[in-house]
């Protein structure tokens, strides 16, 4: 299994460019996927999750969007230098995404069999009977009764139709699957119906995902490595391990100190000092040393390398205050 | 902490709709002490929501007493109601909607102030206005801001000066934190508590996220479909959790925590329809305890030990 | 409260902006509406000072220059009556102008009052006006026009009041819409549970955000007031002939199109004019008044 990957993104740099500001909304980026692994993004609002989960997806419109630096090595081949045309036989096929809002995501006026059918016909099949047959196990597969397929969206509840969606994402078995938030719009009872699903579905397809979360709690349950994301850069980077026993960066220290946790009777919580920076006005140096509760002078000058703490245990951060 | 500050008594809220009658609230009981926080939780649907909002008669009850300071707020008229509501007041999820707009931060902050007049010149109600950002965290530069200006965390903050204006005693948190990313969200749940500590507030801090009630309440209720299913301490509710749906939800959270693991219980199926529903126990169908006698009449909200209440037949 | 108390002395006292002020700042900042508001002023101005500017009497008849085409002395051309197109022009502004402008304020007032009231309130009021405005909708709006004035009798003052009332219903619909979008919004509860009366929260809430598609639908509106206007003028209950105005003078050259196509254009062109500066400064205002909108 050593080396091989699904995906490497090397040194990606996405720009947002308007009228009056450029946004930097991935900054060189860097990171491997083993096959058949679960990579979890984990950052909050505005730190460039979806858009490096998009320009993987090459969905992002451009302009305004510009890729400005970077390759995206997906099964050994550099998909930004694919055309438009080569990208819609991957897209939906090899690399599928879910996107957060299932109320949205499907077409109101179609019934949800044809839906999960199109995608097939789209990409495997020309044949309209068997199309359909796998759109019925695929149903099957989400637990949802055949005989519903004829149904439309609306008479859904949100977690069967995220279940469609997953049908949708998984009809023709891809490679890689970009889950961004996932269950964010679902109820807890919800989620860890959908959650199981999911990680039952990965395990017997062997397909890689990348999971896109706000939730350091879906985050210890689903995913074999995480990446930390902080204002478009990987901040930490690690097993699950190494980021919930052994972190390293003060952001993820951070980010573990300000969320209440349910299993612990009492506990203060810490908050991470002032606000996300404005991604069109980035500061120098570490782009944490404003909100950095150990920062040095070196911190707002230069801007750390990542380097390896542990076997695969990256860390973008000078680290001063563990010296 | 032995003065009940709010007292509910059977309190029902029921919706018209094409399809027959929506339970959105069905006979509900609770009180809340003063300087308490009463946590209520439950999934989206179940109804909590429409309590906060019913205390308050934002929305009006179909049914019930509602005693706020020993008056009984409900048999008032619109206009007293609208003077009691200085001390009622409600904090809303969305930072985004609960503010217009097109007016500034001062103009937000100032507004409950200007339409209760309560001061009579201009100088007064500006340095209330100051007062009040000072008292959320909010810079004094921030005062000329349009909403989408702020971040969601100082839009928040604007939102609870604004409910904080009239010196309320009691405020409804509805959802407050949900929109919040998580270090902002800690920023604001500590505000809150020391706010609370500082000004002697009541809350009712309404949320789907148990592992935030748990950090902020001293009792908690759980809600499931217009019921309150359970209702006791913090602590009888996490550690020594009685009713089955409290069980389900609490194990449902995942944890971000790598070392324990839990056995979970996955419920089956969605939550049901709140329209017209079948008068037994609204968990029955998704139940995994469930037995013959659950089939029978709704169980009662019962005090099983010292503020320990659960509908559940099973116990 | 003592724990807040203490800091209120020493205070940086800060100026509320007026709101007025905001908006004109916000305004300047777009160009092809500062152009549209020139342009409009210009027109106003022309309409005011008409007997100054205009070189000949607009109704007087020459009938030793009739269809002359456009020249020095008579830059727009003459009509088939000999009357300066130009002055013609200048002068019809002044018809023209008010009784579109102040038509459409009519039903713009009106129709969005009765509209917020309808989408705010809801319920039984909410249907009772919506029918009503279904009947008035129903109604093909030239014999509308044509059964007011019949009731008030003709003339300019009620002609403006025929074409703004059968408009109204439009902004009425537009203004419900949006009012029903907007008082749904957790802000609208936020008011009331700050004590907040009604009045206060339609006009301080309600309205300020609910503008925008009417004042869009308004600047639209103004051309196709003129046009009304000169119809209802043309089947004799409207403006008496002579008295310029632009939308007759559209609809008199009409016959003459072929050979004399200047009769037509210019107060075609004017109004074109008109309508798009008109449209131009509204989108402007419009941005002006929402401060997310910031250039």
């Amino acid at each position: 299994m050593k080396n091989d990957y699904i995906l490497e993104i090397e040194d990606l740099t996405v720009k947002y460019i308007t009228e009056d500001s450029i946004v930097s909304a991935v900054n060189n980026m860097s990171l491997k996927l083993e096959r058949g692994n679960t990579l979890g993004f984990v950052g909050e609002t505005g730190a460039g999750k979806t858009t490096t989960a998009k320009s993987i997806m090459r969905l992002l419109p451009e302009p305004p969007t510009k890729i400005e630096s970077g390759k995206i090595i997906f099964n050994g081949e550099n998909i930004l230098e694919k055309s438009i045309k080569h990208m819609q036989s991957i897209r939906g096929n090899k690399i599928s995404m879910i996107f957060q809002d299932p109320m949205t995501a499907l077409n109101p006026v179609i019934p949800i069999i044809d839906q999960i059918a199109e995608v097939i016909l789209l990409h495997q099949t020309k044949d309209r009977k068997a199309a359909y047959k796998r759109a019925e196990e695929m149903l099957e597969i989400v637990e949802i009764k055949k005989e519903r397929g004829e149904e439309y969206p609306h008479q859904f509840s949100g977690g069967m139709k995220q279940r469609v969606v997953i049908a949708i994402a998984l009809a023709c078995t891809p490679d890689l699957l970009i889950a961004d938030e996932p269950t964010t719009a679902l109820d807890v009872t919800i989620q860890a119906q959908v959650l199981k699903l999911m990680h039952d579905i990965k395990e017997s397809n062997n397909t890689s995902m990348i999971m896109i979360t706000h939730d350091l709690g879906i985050v210890a349950e689903a995913c074999d490595n995480v990446a930390v994301i902080y204002a478009g850069s990987i901040v930490e980077y690690g097993t699950k391990e190494d980021i919930f026993n052994s972190h390293a960066h003060p952001y993820t220290e951070g980010l573990f100190n300000c969320i209440p946790d349910l299993s612990k009777t009492e506990s203060e919580l810490i908050p991470i000092k002032g606000i996300m920076p404005d991604p069109s006005d980035l500061p120098t140096g570490c782009k944490f040393h404003p909100r950095c509760p150990y920062a040095v002078d070196r911190c707002s000058k230069e801007e750390p390398e990542s380097k390896e703490i542990s076997d695969g245990h990256m860390v973008k951060c000078f680290l001063e205050h563990r010296k | 902490m032995t003065q009940k500050l709010l007292e509910v008594n059977n309190l029902k809220k029921y919706f018209d709709t094409k399809r027959g009658k929506l339970h959105a609230v069905d006979d509900v009981s609770f009180y809340i002490y003063k300087g308490e926080t009463l946590g209520v939780v439950g999934e989206s649907g179940c109804g909590k929501s429409t309590t906060g909002r019913t205390v308050l008669r934002l929305i009006e009850p179909t049914e019930g007493e509602i005693f706020f300071d020993g008056i009984d707020i409900n048999s008032l008229s619109q206009e007293v109601m609208r003077k009691k509501r200085k001390e009622m007041q409600i904090v809303f999820q969305d930072p985004y909607s609960s503010l217009d707009s097109r007016r500034t931060v001062y103009e937000s902050i100032e507004e409950p102030l200007r339409v209760n007049k309560i001061f009579n010149n201009r100088t007064d109600l500006s340095n209330r206005v100051f007062e009040l950002m000072n008292t959320v965290g909010l810079a004094e530069r921030l005062v000329n801001s349009y909403p989408h200006e702020l971040d969601g965390g100082r839009r928040q903050r604007v939102g609870i000066a604004r409910a904080l204006a009239l010196n309320p005693s009691f405020i409804v948190l509805d959802e407050p934190v949900s929109a919040l990313d998580v270090s902002i969200q800690a920023q604001i749940l500590n505000l809150m508590e020391r706010l609370q500590d500082n000004l002697n507030l009541t809350y009712m801090f309404i949320s789907h996220n148990l592992s935030v009630v748990r950090h902020i309440s001293d009792r908690v209720a759980v809600m499931y479909l217009g019921k309150i299913v359970e209702l006791a301490s913090y602590k009888n509710i996490f550690i020594n959790p009685q009713h089955p749906y409290t069980k389900a939800l609490l194990s449902a959270v995942p944890l971000p925590r790598i070392d324990l693991k839990l056995d979970r219980i996955i419920l089956e199926g969605d939550v049901p329809s709140p329209i017209n529903p079948v008068p037994r126990c609204r968990f029955y169908g998704r139940c995994p305890e469930r037995k013959e006698v659950c089939k029978g009449d709704l169980p009662e909200l019962r005090e099983i030990e010292a503020e320990h209440f659960v509908a559940c037949h099973l116990i | 409260m003592s724990a807040v108390n203490n800091t209120a002395t020493t205070r940086v006292q800060y100026k509320k902006r007026s709101q007025t002020k905001e908006i004109w700042r916000r305004f300047r900042k777009n160009k092809s509406s500062i152009i549209g508001m020139i342009i409009i002023a210009i027109l106003i101005i022309c309409a005011i000072f008409a007997e100054n500017i205009a070189p000949y009497d607009p109704v007087k008849q020459d009938y030793a220059h009739t269809l002359e085409h456009p020249s020095k002395e008579h830059i727009f051309g003459t009509d088939e009556f000999g009357r300066d197109i130009f002055s013609r022009i200048i002068f019809g502004a002044r018809t023209s102008l008010s009784v579109g402008l102040i038509s459409v304020s009519i039903s713009c007032i009106v129709g969005g009052v009765i509209g917020a009231i309808s989408g705010y309130f809801g319920g039984r009021i909410d249907t009772f006006i919506m029918r009503c405005m279904d009947v008035f909708l129903a109604i093909p709006s030239i014999l509308f026009n044509i059964s007011i004035i019949a009731a008030l009798g003709p003339g300019i003052v009620n002609m403006m009041i025929a074409v703004g009332v059968s408009n109204i219903p439009r902004y009425c619909r537009i203004m419900r819409a949006s009012v029903l979008q907007i008082k749904n919004q957790e802000f609208i509860e936020a008011a009331k549970a700050g004590g907040a009366l009604d009045f206060f929260i339609i006009t301080f809430h309600v309205v300020p955000n609910s503008l925008a598609p009417i004042i869009v639908q308004a600047t639209l509106n103004v051309g196709s007031a003129i046009i009304a206007c000169a119809g209802l003028s043309f089947i004799g209950v409207g403006i008496s002939p002579p008295t310029p105005e632009w939308g007759a003078m559209l609809s008199n050259g009409r016959d003459l199109l072929r050979n004399y196509s200047y009769i037509t254009a210019f107060p075609g062109l004017a109004i074109m004019i008109t309508v798009l500066s008109l449209n131009l400064m509204g989108d402007g205002l419009r941005d002006a008044f929402d401060p997310k909108l910031k250039r």
